[in-house]
């Protein structure tokens, strides 16, 4: 359990959050630049001092203003990534990673200097400088130095902003990997949605120094209360069960969480019961009142509307949609929406054009 | 030989002042630099400049000043005296104190631009790598400021051995105890001993030719921060 509350002033800026936050997996903060995200991580690592706060990691308070308590940044078990991956550019590779390692006493460490490397594929990279580093892997290095200090939590600020798309695929699976492989709660600050969509279990959307919301990634982007919905990419994200394969067609079959309903998707083989993640984007669901048989779309979906609003824009509506238990997002057309008469309550057909598989 | 002992004692005295002050200015003024770096204070402004006066203040003035101050009746003198010194003026510690008081901008200068450059980032990293402020001023500043740390002793100790106004002013010109090279080659020159005086003066300017030559061929391009 992560317990943060941050009030702080700056002439223009005012950050005033109150987060429960769980203990394990990654946490977005997600949020424009300008809402407070990464003063809200610069608060907790201690970089920086809110006039009032408490922060709380499981056990350990690193910050309780109230009863005059600032544990200051280097006795905070914490590791943090910074935007520009910030190596020591007098250090090689390998004096950078054992930066943090040889400060942190023997019997505390609990992640070495070969697993770090391999899980970040940064082996052959020890004995060169910095400077010859590629942007990539320079992140790949500043991320395993963090995590050899054994950090109980994993600050990453804006880790892939400074990086070309290309790159960033580079890193991705390397962040993907430490979530599934290590036990280290991450605190993961972003503004790309198709990141936080990645790798967030648990989202928190701050805005003006605000927290809008704070919940589970599949529950907080379906809401319909949230300017997340109303924008082009809104989509819902569904970890999905691996139930069958489709060796000549190449299909995977998903069981959607704790419901009947299945997922047909275009993807190689994985062993049955594997979670898989992936993304419904609302623009790629369409609604009809048959199930739509004669079609080439995979996916056909029961379901039943809860919400409706209005989009972005005046043609749009987006409607909110449960699909045994799954929430679903339609972004349709407000044309559509009065011949279908679409209300809340109401039994259509979901017709899912494109599913993305994200992990 | 060209050069009298009363002249390789001058030197000698010149080479030791210049070595101490360097020594003293780097311990004092590092603080002060990291300091005038970093922080937001409004005292950045005054203090800055109080460091920088030498720079413009003829040695005479600042000369004149430490005269009072370190005498019989300044505040430092008086101090002192109290602790059974006696007084500093004409002293070789007053040397050092003065040298100190006038080469202080050109080490404190070097240092605030080379920690300036550095920024805060790096502090920020050594600590969250669990490094206490101490640990990353060794590990970290020191390296990466290493460029002015060179710079800075190099223009202290020059600076120091071409000093003349303040040493006159608060040294007079005794042998072995304040008579420096600048103030022997003007006793020189008053003696009409101009051949004396060429020696010494042409030492001088090979000194601080080779001195300046190393600082500038050893200044590297910009040291990135990665």
């Amino acid at each position: 359990m992560i317990e943060v509350r941050l009030q702080l002033n700056y002439s223009g800026f005012a950050l005033d959050v109150d987060l429960k936050l769980p203990g394990r997996g990654v946490t977005a903060l997600y949020g424009h630049s300008g809402s407070g995200k990464t003063t809200c991580l610069r608060c907790i690592a201690g970089l920086e001092r809110a006039g009032d706060g408490f922060v709380q990691i499981n056990d350990q308070v690193w910050q309780d203003s109230r009863n005059g308590v600032f544990v200051p940044p280097h006795k905070r078990a914490l590791g943090y990534v910074f935007q520009e991956a910030s190596l020591f550019p007098h250090l090689s590779v390998l004096a950078n990673l054992e930066f943090g390692l040889k400060r942190i006493p023997k019997g505390q460490r609990r992640v070495d200097l070969a697993h770090a490397t391999q899980l970040l594929g940064i082996g052959h990279l020890l004995d060169r400088h910095p400077q010859h580093l590629s942007g990539g892997e320079r992140q790949r290095v500043g991320i395993a130095r963090a995590l050899l200090t054994s950090p109980q939590l994993l600050l990453m600020d804006e880790p892939l902003a400074a990086l070309d798309s290309q790159r960033k695929g580079e890193i991705l699976p390397y962040l993907e990997r430490l979530h599934d492989q290590l036990e280290i709660p991450v605190l993961y600050v972003s503004h790309a949605q198709d990141e936080v969509a990645r790798l967030a279990d648990h989202i928190v959307l701050l805005s003006e120094g605000k927290a809008l919301a704070s919940g589970p990634i599949g529950e907080t982007l379906a809401r319909l209360d949230l300017p997340l919905a109303r924008g082009d990419d809104a989509g819902v994200v569904i970890n999905g069960t691996v139930s069958s394969h489709d060796a000549h067609y190449q299909l995977l079959t998903l069981q959607l969480p704790d419901s009947p309903l299945q997922m047909r998707v275009a993807h190689a083989p994985l062993d049955l019961g594997k979670h898989l993640r992936f993304k419904v984007q609302a623009r790629d669901v369409s609604l009809s009142l048959q199930p739509g048989e004669h079609s080439s779309i995979l996916n056909c979906l029961p379901v039943t509307v809860t919400q409706e609003i209005p989009a972005d824009n005046s043609a749009h509506v987006l409607v909110r949609l449960d699909a045994a238990g799954t929430p679903l997002l339609a972004r349709i057309t407000r044309y559509s929406r009065d011949q279908l008469q679409v209300h809340p309550g109401q039994a259509l057909w979901a017709q899912i054009k494109a599913v993305a598989v994200l992990a | 030989m060209p050069l009298s002992s009363a002249d390789f004692s001058a030197i000698w005295l010149t080479l030791k002042l210049a070595s101490l002050t360097t020594v003293i200015l780097l311990i004092i003024g590092t603080p002060i630099a990291l300091w005038l770096s970093h922080t937001r204070s409004w005292w950045r402004g005054p203090i800055g400049a109080v460091v920088a006066l030498p720079l413009v203040l003829p040695p005479t003035v600042i000369g004149f000043y430490l005269l009072l101050t370190m005498g019989p009746h300044g505040y430092l003198g008086q101090f002192t005296q109290w602790l059974g010194l006696g007084t500093l003026t004409f002293s070789f510690a007053g040397l050092v104190i003065g040298s100190v008081i006038y080469s202080m901008p050109f080490v404190v200068q070097p240092l605030q631009n080379a920690f300036s450059a550095i920024g805060s980032r790096p502090l920020e990293v050594a600590a969250t790598l669990r490094a206490n402020p101490w640990d990353t001023f060794f590990s970290v500043i020191l390296p990466l400021a290493r460029p002015g740390f060179i710079t800075a002793s190099i223009l202290g100790f020059a600076h120091t051995v071409g000093e003349f106004g303040v040493v006159l002013m608060i040294g007079g010109n005794i042998p072995d105890k304040t008579r420096v090279v600048s103030v022997q080659i003007y006793d020189h020159v008053e003696a009409m001993e101009y051949a004396q005086a060429h020696w010494l003066a042409g030492a001088m300017v090979v000194f601080s030719f080779l001195v300046l030559l190393a600082l500038y061929s050893s200044r590297k391009t910009k040291a990135g921060w990665s």
